[in-house]
């Protein structure tokens, strides 16, 4: 049985598990403080806070509230977990809550629509998140606002910043935010009524889902919801689906005893961004995965999906390729078998899979200390937006010769494109301007751009070069100089 | 004071259209669009769209009571298509069923049969074919044919701007029910209730006092639902009349972007004569708009576009000529600024590239030109109380224009990957509907017995703040606490026959009547008072709720005053009309006085562009900006913030594509892009310029909605600059929106020519 708190209030909804959470809070228990705007993800104005029970650092039971657009979320993704609408937060003051206050005090709200959404925003940061002005105009980051210019929202979280410093002094955290004001008492109580669901809970989602993908094919497997309620929305809403989520055992990031790092498959965006491991081997992490769409997306999507979804484009498609990632698939039977994600595209949209076969693990070897790594994106906004030409480069120079290039193009032909050629033909090559204007010739070779929305042809052949180039002026800027390779 | 509708926002119980509370019985509705752009529409297969499950009717053309006909303007535009179809989603037929998901599967089943016809998408070819949507015009002033001949330098030059999604986040939306009586109320997310009135009355073949109708507030209009809220308003008025049941009809956002109509594209042709000291001595522009299918407003946007075909700056010869062009895309509509904006792009783009060819700095030409009293715009209206120069000077000064150029200058140097520029981006615009009529307004005041106080009016708050504004208008009139007065959602049967909330103008208009109620209220309270009390009326006062006489607190407060007035009969209700003073304009000679004031400012903008990646930002905006007196400022640096980033948008990375079969392909949030928190300035000051206002502006605040957005256009140019200094041999054309790919295709153009001319907006990508 399907339940889960919606605010203070324990709910057993009986509708479809791909339905959305959005019109389940709207239409069924009419709380219309959460808006529709677009229903892509795009706009953030149906933003919702999503409560799960978790160990924090003293093995103690905490709920981690993350920020999801509730359009994308499937119904059954709230399982066992606490659903915050901004109903649920404006009983936790008589007037207004300080995130509220802010806002109002700054001026961050004109026609008040987008409103809720950057009121569940924010809320959700200073339950979670760090006490910067950097972090605060992050949690933000998903959220549009046609009327303000932001300015005065910015000027909102500078504020909350400013308060957030007394919660970070303060001996208990919860405690503190609820003495404030800016979450109601019942807060408190959650981690306990979540932990009594959850006997309920994991029994129920095992037998939903067996960890397995049913044979049936008819059916949709979802991770977050964030590419298939985009492109498929009324056929998911029509359909029996099956869920990823629930399966812990499938949410991991670890390093394996050869040096490799495992990720599970429903590893999403924000749990890669947010570990230390990953931190140590990718010093920019961060600054990369700023340019992969925005923070409530981050907290919903997985890389399984990213990958499966098969998009040309795919961010996180691209940055793994680079990396030579390993995949591992698993049939309805329980056999597995290992792929390399350079195998995985046979043509647009067309995967190297069986029907029954479910991506569960993912494996890499990360840069060594010797090589560098980066990835660029340009898309028409430079954040939350489907990149017009992307690219990932794993390189190892040494004394001025490349030992090793991996490099790897999306947006540029029919599927992510690991530049084989170019990558092979760079190994032994010296760094030099005639070296990378030859490689580009190469990989120019090796695309097949169209014209679409996101660009021309000619232009994504332009700005492939550009992004080539870009990723050895980023890690050799000594060596080399725009102008002697324009 | 803050928005007084803040609180309700951030608690999230503000009420928009999609939050009414469901009545039992409601249906909902779904739009089948048209698939072709053009074509003979020869039927329509319903067959088993009808079979579906939950499907009740399904309304086209042949049922429709009256007249299908919603043109505003131009009597050209049917509510649903009858014989042919004119753009792809026009409406063909509307889907009633129990469920909203119900009516939009119907609507996938069903087909309609239709003999293609050409498919125009550029405004200028549609010239060519005579295509025009009304009958050119131009304005002159002396005569530039003469003056070429005195002319140092003399310019010729295209200039191209794509049209802007407005991107309201609420899309559009009606509620309607039959009432009592054999009437309809319509509940509708538009700027103008009056226009859905008119037109749900001529659907409905009835009279106008059987259609009600009710708003409350926007989730944002920016002009998008000045008139194109009447279609959907009136379908879901004719589904609830013809079936007598209530029916909701809210856009999913894909229907909404690609059934609606947008800010104008133009196409145009200038050319500019200088003076050896840089003067414009004469300048000639032919601007081609890119109308749509049908009229909606495009005739009135066209208008403005001529009143601001100069910006700030004075030139004694101009002859600017306009076509309304039409074509097979959805048909065009208001937008903050209303061709405004597009008239002052082609004036700027033919100012830089002066500038370019006679190597000056671009501010060089628009310091030197700047309109002075006592000169004349080129429709007739002499220029009076002008801050043009004032503002110049004031951000000249305060943001040390000369020393931040040398500071990009150094940058430069400096720097082999990235590149700066700035520009300086000065604005005049025009305070009126120049439609003289629609410059009035109405207010109906009551003071109820406890000494609240109810208004309503026309104007539509949909984030601007007007509803602050009255509250504010009333109390400070009446001398009474605001948090004693509201303000009633806007209601045809309080208040009738309103212009719309649009053209900067509605707390203006709105606030006047309010004001003059207020004065006539207070007036008859305090005769009232001075007769009770046996008190001279001269010098009485009521201040913070206390009736003062002659400066001394009297024996009677706010509360007693009304209460006794009540018992004496002394009516507490007022009903106020306003009428802009000295307005006129004949179109014969398109020469008149159409403007109550202007308002004035000035931008300075830096940009800076990834010379590797061809991205950029734009760093600082710091401008000057006229707001006369402002009771507002928090609200009214809102509108300032608000609108610049929108003109940044428009101007950079929002961009409409249709293909040639007139098709949307940034048909989507993930396709189209507004700016986000990210890509709005770091930098964004706002200076309050000291200026008495002007008489004409409600308690002197000048008008603040529109203005600001053209301030946006510095955006494109400081970018531009920043292009040209990585690469000064190359010319980019002047094409907005200056996409990522228009900078890097620049930066990387073939040497020592200029860029080819992009293919128009409406065709790119195809």
């Amino acid at each position: 049985m399907l339940q889960f708190y919606l605010n203070d209030q324990l709910v057993r909804p009986t509708h479809r598990a791909g339905s959305t959470l959005l019109d389940y809070i709207r239409y069924q228990q009419h709380l219309t403080g959460t808006k529709i705007g677009c229903r892509e993800g795009d706009c953030g104005a149906c933003t919702v806070l999503v409560g799960e029970l978790r160990p924090d650092a003293n093995g103690q039971p905490v709920v981690r509230y993350q920020s999801m657009t509730s359009c994308l979320t499937p119904l059954g993704n709230a399982h066992g977990r606490h659903i915050v609408t901004v109903e649920g937060i404006s009983q936790a003051a008589p007037s207004l809550t300080p995130v509220q206050q802010a806002i109002v005090a700054e001026g961050g709200t004109q026609c008040g629509f987008c409103t809720p959404g950057f009121v569940m925003s924010l809320t959700g940061h200073c339950l979670g998140g760090a006490a910067t002005a950097e972090d605060a105009r992050a949690s933000i980051d998903g959220n549009i606002c046609r009327c303000t210019g932001y300015k005065s929202l910015e000027r909102a979280t500078d504020r909350l910043t400013a308060q957030l410093l007394e919660r970070d002094a303060a001996p208990a955290r919860l405690q503190w935010l609820v003495q404030q004001g800016f979450v109601p008492a019942y807060f408190e109580r959650m981690p306990e009524r979540l932990a009594e669901l959850r006997v309920d809970t994991v029994a129920d989602v095992a037998a939903r889902t067996g960890g397995q993908l049913d044979a049936d094919a008819a059916r949709y497997l979802l991770g977050g919801g964030t590419d298939l309620l985009v492109q498929r929305a009324d056929e998911v809403l029509a359909a029996e689906v099956q869920l990823l989520y629930g399966q812990q055992e499938r949410c991991f990031i670890r390093a394996e005893a050869d040096g490799r790092i495992m990720l599970g498959a429903a590893t999403t965006v924000e749990d890669l961004r947010s570990s230390e491991l990953l931190l140590s081997r990718f010093p920019r992490l961060r600054r990369h995965l700023k340019l992969v769409s925005s923070t409530p997306i981050r907290n919903m999507a997985t890389v399984a999906g990213n990958f499966v979804n098969a998009s040309p484009i795919g961010d996180l498609t691209i940055f793994f390729l680079a990396l030579d990632a390993e995949l591992t698939l698993q049939n309805a039977a329980g056999q597995q078998r290992q792929l390399p994600l350079r195998e995985l595209y046979r043509g647009y949209k067309q995967l190297n899979r069986q029907p029954d076969e479910q991506l569960v693990a993912i494996s890499f070897r990360p840069p060594t200390a010797e090589e560098v790594f980066n990835f660029e994106k340009v898309s028409k906004r430079t954040h939350l937006d489907i990149a017009s030409v992307n690219s990932a480069a794993r390189l190892r120079v040494h004394e001025g010769v490349i030992q090793e290039a991996h490099l790897a193009a999306g947006g540029v032909g029919p599927t992510p494109l690991y530049l084989r050629r170019t990558s092979e033909w760079l190994a032994g090559q010296p760094l030099t301007p005639d070296t990378l204007r030859a490689a580009n010739e190469l990989a120019q070779q090796e695309i097949s751009p169209i014209s679409d929305a996101r660009g021309t042809s000619e232009y994504k052949r332009l700005l492939l070069r550009q992004l080539l180039y870009a990723h050895f002026l980023e890690h050799f800027p000594q060596q080399l100089a725009l102008q002697e390779l324009v | 004071m803050h928005n007084l509708d803040a609180a309700g926002h951030v608690r999230g119980e503000s009420q928009y259209l999609d939050d009414i509370p469901v009545q039992r019985g409601t249906l909902h509705a779904a739009v089948f669009g048209s698939p072709l752009a053009h074509g003979v529409l020869d039927g329509l297969n319903l067959q088993a769209a009808r079979r579906a499950p939950g499907v009740v009717r399904i309304l086209t053309a042949e049922d429709i009571p009256g007249e299908n006909q919603i043109g505003g303007i131009v009597p050209d535009e049917p509510l649903l298509a009858e014989g042919h179809v004119h753009f792809q989603s026009q409406p063909v037929a509307l889907v009633l069923a129990e469920t909203e998901a119900q009516a939009r599967a119907a609507v996938r089943l069903i087909e309609a049969d239709i003999t293609p016809l050409p498919v125009i998408t550029d405004p200028r070819v549609a010239q060519a074919q005579g295509e025009l949507i009304v009958p050119p015009r131009t304005f002159r002033l002396g005569d530039p044919a003469t003056a070429w001949a005195d002319c140092a330098h003399i310019i010729e030059g295209t200039a191209e701007n794509g049209g802007q999604e407005h991107l309201y986040i609420e899309t559009q939306g009606a509620y309607a029910y039959p009432t009592d009586g054999g009437g309809v109320r319509v509940h509708s997310s538009t700027q103008g209730p009056t226009a859905v009135q008119r037109h749900t009355a001529r659907v409905l073949g009835t009279g106008m006092h059987k259609v009600e109708v009710d708003v409350v507030r926007l989730g944002g209009g920016f002009g998008g639902k000045e008139d194109q809220a009447t279609t959907w308003g009136a379908m879901a008025a004719l589904a609830a009349y013809v079936l007598k049941k209530p029916v909701k009809l809210v856009l999913p956002r894909h229907d909404d972007l690609r059934m609606t109509g947008k800010r104008h594209p133009y196409s145009s042709d200038f050319k500019l004569g200088l003076s050896a000291d840089l003067k414009l001595l004469a300048y000639e522009v032919t601007f081609y708009q890119n109308a749509g299918a049908a009229a909606d407003l495009s005739p009135a946007v066209l208008e403005r576009t001529l009143f601001h075909a100069c910006n700030t700056y004075f030139i004694p010869n101009v002859r600017a000529t306009a076509y309304s062009c039409r074509t097979n895309l959805p048909p065009n509509t208001a937008f903050r600024g209303f061709g405004g904006p597009q008239g002052m792009f082609v004036i700027e783009s033919a100012i830089a590239q002066a500038a370019e060819q006679l190597g000056v700095p671009a501010y060089e030409i628009q310091r030197r030109n700047l309109l002075e009293d006592g000169q004349v715009f080129p429709y007739g209206q002499r220029v009076e109380a002008c801050n043009a120069g004032l503002s110049w000077q004031a951000a000249e000064q305060k943001f040390d224009l000369a020393g931040w150029q040398d500071e990009v200058d150094s940058f430069n140097n400096q720097n082999a990957t990235k590149k700066r520029g700035l520009a300086v981006m000065p604005i005049c615009f025009g305070i009126s509907f120049t439609k003289t009529a629609m410059n009035q307004a109405r207010a109906l005041v009551h003071i109820y017995t406890d000494g609240s106080v109810g208004i309503s009016t026309g104007a539509v708050e949909m984030g601007q703040g007007v509803n602050t504004k009255m509250i504010q208008v009333a109390a400070r009139t009446l001398g009474i606490n605001p948090n004693r007065v509201r303000l009633e959602a806007t209601n045809t049967t309080r208040v009738a026959n309103t212009s719309p909330s649009a053209a900067s103008a509605t707390a203006d208009l709105n606030g006047k009547a309010v004001e003059m109620a207020c004065r006539e209220l207070r007036t008859r309270l305090l005769r009232h008072a001075a007769e009770d009390l046996q008190m001279n009326y001269e010098g009485l006062d009521i201040h913070d709720e206390q009736v003062l006489a002659a400066g001394t607190p009297a024996e009677t407060d706010w509360e007693k005053l009304v209460s006794t007035a009540y018992w004496k009969r002394v009516s507490l209700t007022e009903n106020a009309h306003y009428a802009t003073p000295d307005l006129w304009f004949d179109q014969t000679q398109e020469k008149g006085h159409p403007f109550a004031y202007h308002v004035y400012g000035t931008a300075v903008v830096q940009a800076t562009v990834d010379a590797v990646r061809g991205t950029y930002d734009v760093d600082a905006v710091r401008l000057v900006h006229d707001f006369g007196q402002s009771f507002t400022p928090g609200i009214d640096r809102g509108q300032i913030e608000g609108g610049l980033v929108q003109g940044l948008g428009w101007m950079t990375m929002e961009e409409l594509i249709y293909n040639a079969d007139g098709r949307l392909l940034s048909n989507a949030l993930s396709t189209y892009k507004v700016p986000d928190l990210y890509s709005v300035p770091v930098v964004l000051d706002v200076e309050f310029l000291e200026t008495p206002g002007h008489p004409n502006a409600i308690l002197r605040a000048k008008a603040v909605g529109e203005p600001p957005l053209m301030y946006g256009l510095g955006g494109y140019f400081a970018i531009r600059n920043a292009v040209r200094a990585f690469r000064p041999d190359v010319r980019p054309a002047f094409s907005a929106p200056i996409t990522p790919e228009k900078v890097l295709t620049s930066l990387y153009a073939p040497a020592k020519v200029p860029v080819a001319t992009a293919s128009r907006a409406s065709t790119m990508a195809s």
